[in-house]
């Protein structure tokens, strides 16, 4: 319940933050939400010695409409997503999501950035994130870089960010209403997936993304590649479990997740209209 | 115009709504020190050493304390029933049996510093083989306790007629879980205490039963009682599982005690959900027997209840299973034989029904597979076997004695409430078009036994000079209203204003005596005894009234409606209750005031059924519960506000068992639902509103003609719950599937069924 | 270090370590203990509080992080005269407390839900509910007081 001791420094701007993360190295952990990390504190699974405060840079809370993409800043409040008439409009799927995530408390403190820094295959953004084939922008000592969805999570809670880089903004492909499915399954509606499917169309193609269906967030590409050849929704969606690695609990073994995926991802993909 | 029977609104409430209840942790204690545990992370080892030497030199930390610096003995066997080999020390001594288990106190000038302290006690163990499936536990092949030479704890022989089902058309069997969970309050455990100049403990408990606490810690610090004075201030929910006493409570005394400093302890939730008691885990076997034409003619019961690591007052609730072996039926012959056994995990204490709800989910759940064993409705098989209203005070073959009821009008009236008929045809239609969503239908028809144990309660009512009224109770509220449902018993018998009359509970220097609440024991036994000390108040009142007037007794009059005594025909001229109280003083010095002890006129049956309304998705299993229809009768209804907060309460509880919660320990003994995130606490996003009605079937069995609702709601609804997720898919084949009905399971289930691997049992 | 915040509409500063949590900063230093803590897995709500008219649950807020911020308890939620907020009142109204434990988290929650949802339906109030847990009522009666409360004239503003 009570925290391990650590040091606590706002940061005044993107620039500082980033110096504090390129001193400390490992010591430090951003703080943005607190939703991912202070929960991991609170019981002593996580116990950095300095945690850097960004939640000010209220600079970096934004949903713009740009030319050919919606731009999310990092510090966006899933709440502030969810009511985004941009996000609404040109992101709609990011802003159902982001409206459903936790509870409305959570909502109103985690950041997007900060969840997708976080790194959970269990979580509900990376999969949206994957299925809209986004991109991160990362801001480092050396400016900034654009990563790929797709390249982001690397491996069980580790995303592509060097120890001294922030995540800065969200960048998805516009899309429209009409043209998405999320569907998630869940015990509890506080609950994190058991199962999750996320499904956009959009001119390039379908992307799906997958919900704690291995130990990194996961597109589910053996459909994809189904549905590019030409499979309808359901014929697509019975390669839902291929190059998956859900782990086995009590709330589903490895075959229920399977099946639970093949179930979803159908349903994602008649809902984004396949 | 009684005050008896409305919807009065609590007169608790302005406080917690504006600035909160006092709860334990929010008492100022001025200079007090804070206490923690360290706690077993193992299921069952041997503690090889325990070093709290860099934990004792961190900042802040005044003690560090194990077993032998307490030096007391070990808890108590439960009521001397329970195995005397198996006593649960203070903390852990040798061996840790359940994770969880308290092996060393901490006490530090902060809650931090004591946190902090916490992380450098270095405990080493020796691991032993963890027992945590209660059927591997009674093979008694690696027992908890080797000086007890076995793992049971505790055994009910009843039984054992080998022709109990000779003559039966049609016989069923079924195992079924009946599976542990978690009480969560939302207050966890928590207390306080201090030792006076005088050398009293001042002592301050989250509990159900300060006078419990008490003499509990009188016991173990060696102290007089009259020298432990326990102030309960606010509880934030109990459900049975504050009614034990836990060895942290005495741990905090003693430190009080060896420190002279306050001390304050306050879990966190993660210990909670290991250190407080669990509740249910039983494992039931079941056969029915019966005709074709619905009659069950015989009906058994056996229990395999897990104690868990130290035998609480879980072990011995089978008793009260098998008192309710046989339900609202009136099956001819009935038996329940039970084993308790030891395991690797937290103790099992009473929690909402503690026995009860066992029973009827057992019972109810055999009767929906005999309904269709038969091809019958299950709303018919249950009419056909209902105890008749002409036919109480039933004796059951347990030898229990139901007081009242009619079991028939409550199954009407549900099944009218739920549009049975429209249920059913819309069910039909789903499967014959082999609806993804399939619709479930449950009926539970319970009777449920309260105030089921013999003690009786103290109540006192005195009238000041002020003319204000000060009821004293044994009873201890902790959410259940009794503060307004007194004051409206007090106030229906002395005409004196609800806002006149204070309500004190749970001070054991003010209130001398009292049982607590549980059992759904409060209004039938407390609440009587204040009436009573009522009732004795105005007989008191009117003998002095007499004096006062010169009068006869019998010609004085108390008129409610303002509150004054005069003589029948002079009106005018009248005495208010504050001359009374006064003139009682000036009397012979005593104040107004009666005192009652009440005795207790033995137990009511409260009964009803419920219908429950289930959506499964039979893709991937979730269930969705659509609507929950409660008809209840608890006797006279005295504010149907309260009452029904009762049932909705237990009713959400009920559904959480059915569907979602379980207390889970992997095979090494670890929990895996011991937080709030893992442990599947039931929301309001799944749950409807209810639909609840009562009938009142007053009780002859005591003077409010009452009966005690506040575990009805659970005990009436699993079973409905359970059985309506079970009839989803019965036409899919699958005849069973264990509470909870987690998506996995149900999910399970349906696949097996496809594949034509049947869950059953041998039939004939 | 020292940490200002303004609560209740009075301005607050309390030395406490960084790691102190806002749930504990409020009950601990400014001494409104109406607040609870109920778990520690931020999944019962009980400690909700509003921050800067949001709710949010303060036992996953630092105290550092609310510095400069406005938070309302549930003893600041009355009015200056002394009457009850709508949600207040329709609480007692509809019976939608029993121990009390999770009440003021579930009134702060309430009034932040019909502050950005001013006519919600019942489900509404149930899923924005989601991360408040009672263990008395059973939900029933408190989704009642929130429909109640959102009626109230002075809530449709």
């Amino acid at each position: 319940m009570i925290p391990a001791s650590f040091e606590y420094v706002r940061a005044g701007t993107v620039d500082e933050a980033i110096a504090l993360l390129s001193e400390h190295g490992d010591d430090a952990k951003i703080l943005a939400g607190g939703h991912s990390l202070l929960p991991l504190m609170r019981l002593r699974l996580a116990q950095p010695a300095m945690l850097v405060d960004i939640g000010p840079l209220r600079e970096l809370s934004y949903v713009r409409e740009e030319k050919d993409y919606v731009a999310v800043g990092a510090l966006t409040r899933h709440h502030d997503i969810a009511i985004s008439p941009v996000a609404l409009e040109s992101a709609p799927v990011l802003a159902h999501v982001a409206g459903q995530i936790g509870d409305p408390q959570v909502r109103h403190r985690g950041t997007i950035g900060g969840s997708l820094s976080h790194g959970d295959p269990a979580s509900d953004l990376p999969a949206v994130l994957l299925a809209l084939g986004g991109t991160l922008v990362a801001q480092g000592p050396n400016g900034q870089r654009e990563i790929a969805a797709a390249d982001f999570f690397v491996s069980f809670f580790e995303v592509a960010l060097a120890p001294d880089e922030l995540l800065v903004e969200v960048r998805v492909p516009q899309s429209s209403d009409g043209q998405w499915g999320f569907e998630k399954l869940t015990k509890r509606a506080q609950d994190w997936a058991i199962v999750g499917a996320a499904a956009v169309r959009s001119s390039g193609g379908v992307g799906v993304g997958l919900i704690n269906m291995g130990p990194i967030p996961l597109r589910a590409s053996a459909v994809e590649a189904a549905l590019a050849s030409g499979s309808n929704a359901a014929a697509a969606a019975a390669f839902a479990a291929e190059g998956t690695e859900p782990a086995a609990d009590f709330n589903g073994s490895v075959a229920y997740r399977q099946h639970v995926a093949r179930v979803l991802v159908r349903r994602a993909l008649e809902k984004a209209g396949v | 115009m009684s005050i008896l029977g409305n919807r009065v609104l609590r007169r608790e409430d302005p406080k917690f709504l504006t600035v909160g209840g006092t709860y334990v942790a929010d008492l100022d204690l001025p200079g007090s020190v804070h206490l923690t545990f360290v706690r077993s992370s193992m299921a069952h080892a041997t503690i090889v050493s325990v070093d709290t030497s860099q934990a004792a030199a961190m900042p802040g930390v005044i003690g560090v304390y194990t077993n032998d610096d307490l030096g007391m003995a070990n808890f108590p066997t439960i009521m001397g029933m329970t195995n005397a080999a198996m006593t649960a020390p203070m903390l852990a001594s040798g061996t840790v049996r359940f994770v969880g288990e308290p092996i060393v106190a901490i006490v530090a000038a902060t809650r931090e510093s004591a946190a902090d302290a916490a992380e450098w006690v270095v405990v080493e163990y020796e691991p032993l083989t963890v027992v945590i499936d209660p059927v591997e536990a009674r093979k008694d092949n690696d027992l908890l306790f080797p000086d007890a030479g076995t793992n049971t704890s505790f055994t009910l022989d009843f039984g054992g007629d080998e022709s109990l089902f000779d003559d039966c058309e049609v016989v069923i069997e079924l195992t079924l879980a009946n599976q542990r969970v978690a009480p969560c309050p939302l207050e966890v455990r928590s207390a306080a205490g201090h030792m006076t100049a005088d050398g009293r403990l001042e002592f301050n408990s989250s509990t159900q039963a300060p006078h419990g606490v008490r003499d509990a810690l009188a016991t173990f610090l060696n102290l007089e009682p009259g020298k432990v004075h326990i102030v309960t201030p606010d509880v934030g929910g109990g459900f049975g599982a504050k009614a034990s006493v836990y060895q942290e409570d005495i741990v905090v005394g003693w430190c009080a005690q060896q420190l002279g400093r306050p001390v304050r302890w306050t879990e966190t939730r993660s210990e909670s959900m290991l250190g407080l008691g669990h509740g249910r885990a039983q494992v039931q076997h079941v056969r029915i027997g019966g005709t074709r034409e619905g009659i069950v003619q015989a009906y058994r019961i056996e229990v395999l209840q897990d104690s868990g690591a130290y035998p609480n007052f879980g072990t011995v609730l089978p008793f009260m299973t098998r008192v309710m072996t046989s339900g609202p039926y009136k099956i001819p012959k009935a038996e329940c034989a039970s084993v308790s056994v030891v395991t690797n995990s937290t103790p099992t204490v009473a929690y909402r029904g503690a026995g009860r709800p066992e029973a009827t989910a057992a019972i109810e759940r055999i009767m929906d597979l005999f309904a269709r064993e038969i091809g019958m409705d299950p709303a018919e098989v249950r009419r056909r076997n209902l105890i008749g209203k002409d036919d109480f005070p039933y004796t059951t073959p347990v030898e229990t004695v139901y007081d009242v009821g009619d079991y028939h009008q409550a199954l009407d009236l549900a099944l009218e409430m739920a549009g049975y008929e429209e249920l059913r045809a819309e069910q039909a239609r789903r499967r014959a078009a082999g609806d993804v969503r399939q619709l479930g239908i449950g009926l539970s028809c319970y009777v449920e036994i309260t105030n089921g144990l013999p003690d009786g309660e103290f109540g006192a009512v005195e009238v000041r000079a002020d003319g204000k009224v000060i009821v004293r109770t044994g009873t201890s509220p902790h959410g259940q209203g009794h503060v307004t449902a007194w004051s409206m018993l007090v106030a229906e018998q002395l005409g004196v204003p609800m806002e006149d009359i204070e309500v004190i509970h749970g001070d054991t220097d003010i209130v001398p005596r009292g049982a607590g609440t549980m059992g759904s024991r409060s209004l039938q036994i407390g609440g009587a005894a204040v009436n009573q000390a009522a009732v004795d108040v105005v007989e008191k009142a009117k003998d002095l009234a007499a004096d006062l007037f010169e009068a006869d007794r019998g010609d004085v009059v108390l008129d409610k409606a303002s509150g004054s005594f005069h003589v029948v025909g002079s009106p005018a001229v009248s005495h208010s209750w504050a001359d009374l109280a006064r003139a009682a003083v000036a009397k012979d010095g005593n104040p107004l005031f009666a005192e009652v002890d009440l005795a207790s006129p033995g137990p009511t049956f409260p009964f009803g059924t419920h219908v429950s309304v289930v959506e499964v998705d039979t893709e991937t299993g979730k269930v969705t519960l659509l609507r929950h229809i409660a008809v209840d009768d608890a006797g006279r209804i005295i504010n149907p506000l309260l009452a029904e907060g009762q049932v909705h309460g237990g009713i959400a509880q009920g559904v959480a068992q059915a569907l979602l919660e379980e207390v889970v320990y992997d095979l090494d003994g670890n929990p895996l639902t011991s937080t709030f995130a893992d442990y599947s606490f039931i929301s309001a996003a799944e749950l409807p509103s209810y639909e609840t009605r009562f009938t009142e079937t007053p009780t002859p069995v005591n003077a409010l003609g009452a009966k005690g609702i506040g575990e009805s709601g659970t005990i009436g609804s699993t079973p409905a719950v359970h059985n309506a997720v079970c009839d989803a898919v019965a036409h899919l084949g699958v005849r069973h599937v264990d509470m909870p009905t987690t998506p996995i399971r149900v999910w399970n289930a349906i696949n097996e069924a496809a594949s034509g691997n049947q869950n059953g049992k041998e039939r004939r | 270090m020292q940490i200002d915040m303004t609560v209740n509409g009075t301005a607050e500063s309390h030395d406490v370590e960084a790691r102190t949590l806002l749930v504990h900063y409020l009950r601990d230093s400014v001494g409104l203990t109406g607040t609870n803590v109920g778990c520690d897995t931020t999944s019962c709500g009980a400690c909700t509080v509003l921050l800067n008219g949001q709710s949010v649950k303060s036992c996953t807020v630092l105290a550092a992080q609310a510095a400069g911020d406005e938070i309302t308890t549930i003893e600041g939620l009355a009015s200056d005269d002394g009457r009850m907020h709508p949600v207040q009142q329709a609480f007692q109204e509809c019976h939608g407390l029993q121990c009390g434990f999770c009440t003021p988290g579930m009134v702060m929650a309430i009034t932040s839900l019909l502050a950005e949802n001013p006519e919600p339906t019942e489900a509404d109030v149930r899923i924005g509910l989601e991360g408040n847990l009672c263990r008395c009522t059973g939900y029933h009666n408190i989704v009642a007081s929130a429909l109640a409360a959102s009626r109230v004239p002075e809530m449709q503003k």
